[in-house]
């Protein structure tokens, strides 16, 4: 599975002084949630199947500890695709990981990816390496199963669920909501500090998409109109419901 | 050409109305959708193999009428079939567009990161130029100008069925989507729990609406994650969003921020949410929510 480093966002985002970046000097990191699921689904596959995980992430040197966090939940393997901690687009992104993975010395049958990343949130990565490598892939879901050699992939619709089956090795970018993640053990912890990571430099290149600078957008602050303070409040609040047309009587 | 991709999602008028901003468009529509009045032009695309969604069909149909520009709605198929497009063609994707401008041969483009909590200006160039529009970024319009419409019949091979839905499941009859709902009773950790959603519930019911959840009721197994709203989970936009111990995080605020009202019962009037709401009261809404519903129910309903 791959997933990426990045900033644990608190109530207010603030940028850097030249608007390109966050400014991440207080800041600890993290994976996105659907990462997280993706690393469990992976766990659960194995524990069920047999089979070995392992995960990857292109990231900068400190990108080690969301792979340690990984292993620490149990997942056997890691390698970081270790960049000078500039910001990747998509493309290249997708390219150093399909060539690590292409590189990678045991086939593997599934290869797991989050819906999208909560940083950049491009929703692309895990399509752009499924073509790279040749893959058949289905991203956005929330349940998956293997049985005979096929993953059967769910995904919400219109309120149901749509469902692919998919032959194997296959690509599937998972959403939150797919389990709940474990939390790692203390022995999981300490295994995890001693296991090597395999290292990796890959070559970045440039996009047709190129960031100009962010901007954190206006707050909405509306007037607020208090309408009490407790159960009496409720006949004014049926009321605003009236006027709303939601209560017909 | 400017494509816009349109599937059995209301949404997609979205997408079209956003389309126009960039000049005279095409819809490609796939599924059933009245777009009539949205665009001058529209083509229906017929397969005997498209009986069913299959994201690699969709994008080589994209592909075929080797458009300039390509808008799909910022739901996970607009999403998935651009990404496809983009892998295909070698060219970039901007996700979750809410503003472009032309510049020249490029566009200037103001997109979604972070969910929404940040925004990136980003300049796009190379040719065709996939974009998807944030889920609720705009408002349907129809221009009134009628759409002349004709069938499409893609060249498509095995290879592009190597992925389609092979089945669906239902959603349970009576229940009312939170996606689309009027109205939108949500609840959060002031909740307390599993149980404690029952009252909220019933104040949906009184309401015609469903109920919705914070990231921390989903992870505490209150409630299913189909119900979470935010950055993780739905985009609503109902008529009004009923927010019940809910903090209001940035993350939440970015799912529920497509609401027309919101009505914040909190039991701290620093909570952020209030400064996001129009009506606010401030107590235990374990004694708020049951004396609206009897208020409610006192008028017959
Ligand atoms: C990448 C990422 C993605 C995320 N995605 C989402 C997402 O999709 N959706 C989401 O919701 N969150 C998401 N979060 C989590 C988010 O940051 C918050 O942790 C979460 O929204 C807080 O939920 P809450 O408001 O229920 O809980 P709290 O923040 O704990 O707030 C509880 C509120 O209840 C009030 N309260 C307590 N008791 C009562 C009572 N008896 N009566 C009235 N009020 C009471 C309190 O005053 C407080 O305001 C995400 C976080 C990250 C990092
Ligand atoms: N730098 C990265 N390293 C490893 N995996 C990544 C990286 N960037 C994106 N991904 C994976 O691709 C998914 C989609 O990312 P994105 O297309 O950027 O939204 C993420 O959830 C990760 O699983």
């Amino acid at each position: 599975m791959c997933v990426k480093r990045v900033p644990e966002t608190g109530a207010r985002i603030t940028l850097t002084a030249d608007a390109q970046a966050i400014d991440t000097s207080l800041l600890g990191f993290t994976i996105s949630p659907h990462e997280e699921c993706a690393v469990e689904e992976a766990l659960r596959i194995v524990a069920e199947h047999g089979g070995s995980t392992t995960v990857l992430t292109l990231g900068p040197p400190g990108a080690a500890e969301q792979l340690q966090n990984a292993m620490a939940m149990g997942v056997q393997n890691a390698v970081l695709l270790e960049t000078d901690g500039s910001d990747w687009n998509a493309e290249a992104t997708a390219a150093a990981l399909a060539e690590a993975i292409r590189a990678q010395p045991e086939p593997f049958d599934v290869l797991l990816f989050g819906n999208e990343a909560a940083d950049t949130g491009d929703y692309q990565v895990g399509v752009r390496v499924a073509h790279e490598l040749g893959l058949p892939c289905v991203t956005g879901i929330k349940g998956i199963a293997i049985e005979d050699g096929k993953l059967t992939a769910r995904r919400e619709a219109g309120g149901g669920w749509e469902i692919f089956e998919l032959p194997l090795p296959a690509v599937v970018t998972v959403k939150e909501g797919i389990n709940l993640p474990r939390y790692a053990s203390l022995p999981g912890r300490l295994r995890a500090k001693k296991t090597p990571i395999a290292r990796i430099e890959p070559q970045p290149r440039a996009s047709a998409l190129e960031t100009i600078r962010l901007v954190v957008p206006p707050e909405q602050e509306t007037h607020v109109k208090i309408l009490g303070g407790g159960a009496d409040a409720a006949p004014r609040v049926v009321e605003v419901l009236r006027d709303l047309g939601l209560v017909t009587s | 050409m400017i494509l816009c991709l349109v599937d059995g999602d209301p949404v997609s008028l979205e997408a079209l109305t956003f389309a126009r901003g960039l000049g005279e468009v095409e819809a490609l529509v796939f599924e059933e959708t009245d777009v009539d009045g949205y665009t001058t032009r529209a083509r229906r695309v017929v397969h005997p193999r498209l009986g069913d969604y299959a994201p690699a069909a969709w994008a080589q149909t994209v592909i075929e009428l080797e458009p300039e520009v390509v808008v799909a709605p910022g739901t996970d198929r607009g999403q998935e079939v651009l990404a496809h497009v983009a892998a295909r063609l070698g060219v970039a994707l901007a996700a979750n567009v809410v503003a472009v401008a032309a510049d020249g041969d490029a566009l200037q483009i103001t997109r979604q990161r972070w969910g929404g909590s940040l925004l990136e200006e980003a300049r796009l160039t190379g040719t065709p130029k996939l974009l998807t529009v944030a889920i609720h970024a705009v408002e349907p319009q129809p221009t009134g100008v009628a759409t002349a419409t004709e069938e499409f019949a893609p060249s498509l091979a095995d290879e592009h069925f190597l992925v389609q839905v092979s089945g669906r499941e239902q959603p349970t009859a009576g229940t009312v989507r939170l996606d689309t709902a009027r109205v939108v009773v949500g609840g959060g950790r002031g909740v307390g729990s599993k149980e404690g959603f029952e009252l909220l519930e019933e104040l949906a019911n009184l309401l015609g609406g469903a109920v919705g959840g914070s990231r921390v009721v989903t992870n505490l197994g209150w409630r299913p994650h189909s119900d979470q709203v935010g950055q993780t989970g739905a985009r609503i936009a109902p008529d009004l969003y009923v927010a019940c111990g809910i903090s209001g995080a940035i993350q939440h605020i970015v799912g529920c921020k497509g609401a027309k009202r919101i009505l914040v019962i909190n039991k701290d009037e620093h909570a952020p949410i209030v400064a996001r709401a129009d009506w606010a009261v401030i107590g235990d809404l374990h004694e708020i929510v049951p004396a609206i519903v009897a208020e409610l129910r006192k008028n017959g309903r």
